[in-house]
């Protein structure tokens, strides 16, 4: 690698999002490179073991890991280039700052897909900075890619999907979790992962919070709390447990650095995360030819990632000058796809939150 | 009841979701349009097959046999150490609540496993309803 690389279509991150537009866009016949700071390409897809939700096309009754693994062996038959262990630290027009085991280049492209994903929200209490405390996410990790388990009595702040799923995972690592702990008065993921741990034992507080993390040099022991209707800790329903490991599953926020400093323009949105780039219907941010997939547009899922992926990687080929009356069909399809995926109890809030993104970018790009 | 192992789908939520469907062999369950339909399951094309059970991402799929006083329960099982069959183990409930013990009559794979075990329990048929899981092994 030298100084300065070319390429069509530059894609940064190589999760499902990533890998998926890289795929849509190399079968335009467009020049693909993938820039991805892990090791290994697939990201969040790497640590899940469990068997995805959806429907075939995203790979539905397949365990992530193995998604991931297709996903770039497909990439490396189609000619996508993966480039792991590269840093994208900037984005300067259209041309990325990189830096690859030691090494700083630049990589300049037609059109840039912003695939970098989503980053675990932390949760402050005393004694939260102890060792032992840490995102369920880092957990994950730990369990399920570097196969270490960070501590054997578990409690899980959070019973969102990212807890309930990370509290089986730890089960199945060989951990005792002793509950999970979620603020609202409801399971906010979804009551078949909720089911799956209440049967192995573990149950689920609601309306419960942390109060405090006690411990000499690493954790030792948790205090929880019960609530109030104002959400409030209930005096006397303190409850201590003993514990060497705190997981915190509170949520996820879109990693949008490359996309502020692109210059992209924001609208804040809780449901979706917090500040997401304004995008159009084909994933096109505010600074043309710069698209977004995955996290990084809104946090969702793997499978609405995937389509995302697809839809901008579709866009960003027709912006390069790939362009046909088929892509425009795929795009299209890709588009139906998402508005299944984003339909039912689940799924209506965040259709309605990204509505409200695309119209965001309709209002810009209309007063331009 | 039926004298075969039936698929029991306890899946509450419209989610979008659909390998139960994709999975059974027999069209015995439809999910259909939109993919957050919750399934049907059409008891008379059932074989008992477990397909569905390994396939389902939510572990949400049951198998249930009952003849004469007892029933033979099946569930997905993803922990090690695994249970041998002749074993006794402890049959629980949806909250994990002991309801005593229960031999193991079937440890299996079947083809949309990928890791999934389907372990199956003989107990009083009076718990068909009741037992959808075993008390993990420490060994």
């Amino acid at each position: 690698m030298a100084g300065a690389e070319v390429t069509d279509i530059a894609v940064v991150g190589g999760g499902p999002a990533g890998l998926s537009a890289a795929l849509a866009a190399r079968q335009t016949g467009a020049e693909v490179v993938v820039v991805d700071e892990n090791s290994a390409p697939g990201g969040q897809l790497r640590k899940q073991i469990h068997k995805f939700f959806g429907s075939k096309e995203h790979h539905a009754g397949q365990r992530g890991f193995r998604i991931a693994e297709e996903l770039a062996a497909a990439c490396r038959d189609r000619g996508v280039e993966l480039w792991t262990d590269a840093l994208a630290y900037g984005i300067f027009d259209h041309t990325l700052g990189i830096v690859r085991r030691g090494t700083a280049f630049t990589l300049t492209a037609r059109a840039i897909v912003l695939a970098t994903g989503a980053s675990e929200n932390a949760l402050a209490f005393p004694g939260w900075t102890l060792p032992g405390v840490m995102g369920a996410g880092a957990a994950q990790t730990f369990i399920n890619l570097h196969r270490v388990l960070p501590g054997r009595r578990v409690l899980m702040v959070g019973a969102g999907n990212v807890g309930l799923i990370v509290s089986y995972q730890l089960l199945q690592a060989g951990a005792e979790v002793l509950g999970v702990v979620e603020a609202a008065p409801r399971i906010g993921g979804y009551a078949v992962h909720a089911a799956k741990i209440r049967r192995a034992g573990v149950p689920i507080w609601t309306r419960h919070t942390v109060l405090r993390a006690d411990g000499r040099g690493q954790l030792e022991e948790v205090t929880i709390a019960a609530l109030d209707e104002n959400g409030r800790p209930i005096p006397g329903s303190e409850r201590a447990f003993a514990v060497d490991m705190l997981c915190l599953a509170v949520g996820l926020t879109p990693l949008t650095e490359l996309a502020w400093q692109a210059g992209c323009r924001f609208e804040y949105s809780a449901l979706l995360g917090g500040h997401v780039p304004l995008h159009s219907e084909d994933m096109e941010t505010t600074v043309p030819g710069l698209f977004v997939a995955g996290d990084v547009a809104g946090v969702e899922e793997a499978s609405t990632a995937l389509e995302e992926g697809r839809l901008a990687g579709l866009a960003a080929a027709a912006y390069a000058g790939h362009g046909s009356p088929a892509l425009e069909k795929e795009k299209a399809a890709a588009r139906e796809r998402l508005l299944a995926l984003r339909s039912g109890p689940f799924g209506s809030g965040r259709r309605h939150a990204y509505e409200e993104i695309v119209r965001g970018w309709l209002r810009w790009s209309g007063a331009r | 009841m039926e004298r075969r192992p039936v698929a029991v789908i306890e899946c509450p939520e419209e989610i979008p979701c659909n390998p139960c469907e994709t999975a059974c062999p027999h069209g015995a369950i439809r999910v259909g349009k939109p993919i957050t339909r919750r399934p049907e399951l059409d008891l008379a094309k059932c074989t008992g097959c477990g397909l569905c059970v390994a396939a389902c991402p939510g572990l949400a799929i049951f198998l249930v046999k009952e003849e004469g006083d007892t029933a033979e329960v099946t569930f997905p099982y993803e922990f090690l150490s695994l249970p041998r069959v002749g074993d006794v183990v402890t049959a629980v409930n949806r909250d994990g609540e002991p309801l005593g013990a229960a031999p193991v009559v079937a440890v299996r794979q079947v083809r949309t496993s990928d890791g999934t075990w389907l372990i199956t329990l003989a107990v009083p048929r009076s718990l068909a309803d009741e037992v959808r899981g075993m008390r993990r092994l420490n060994r």
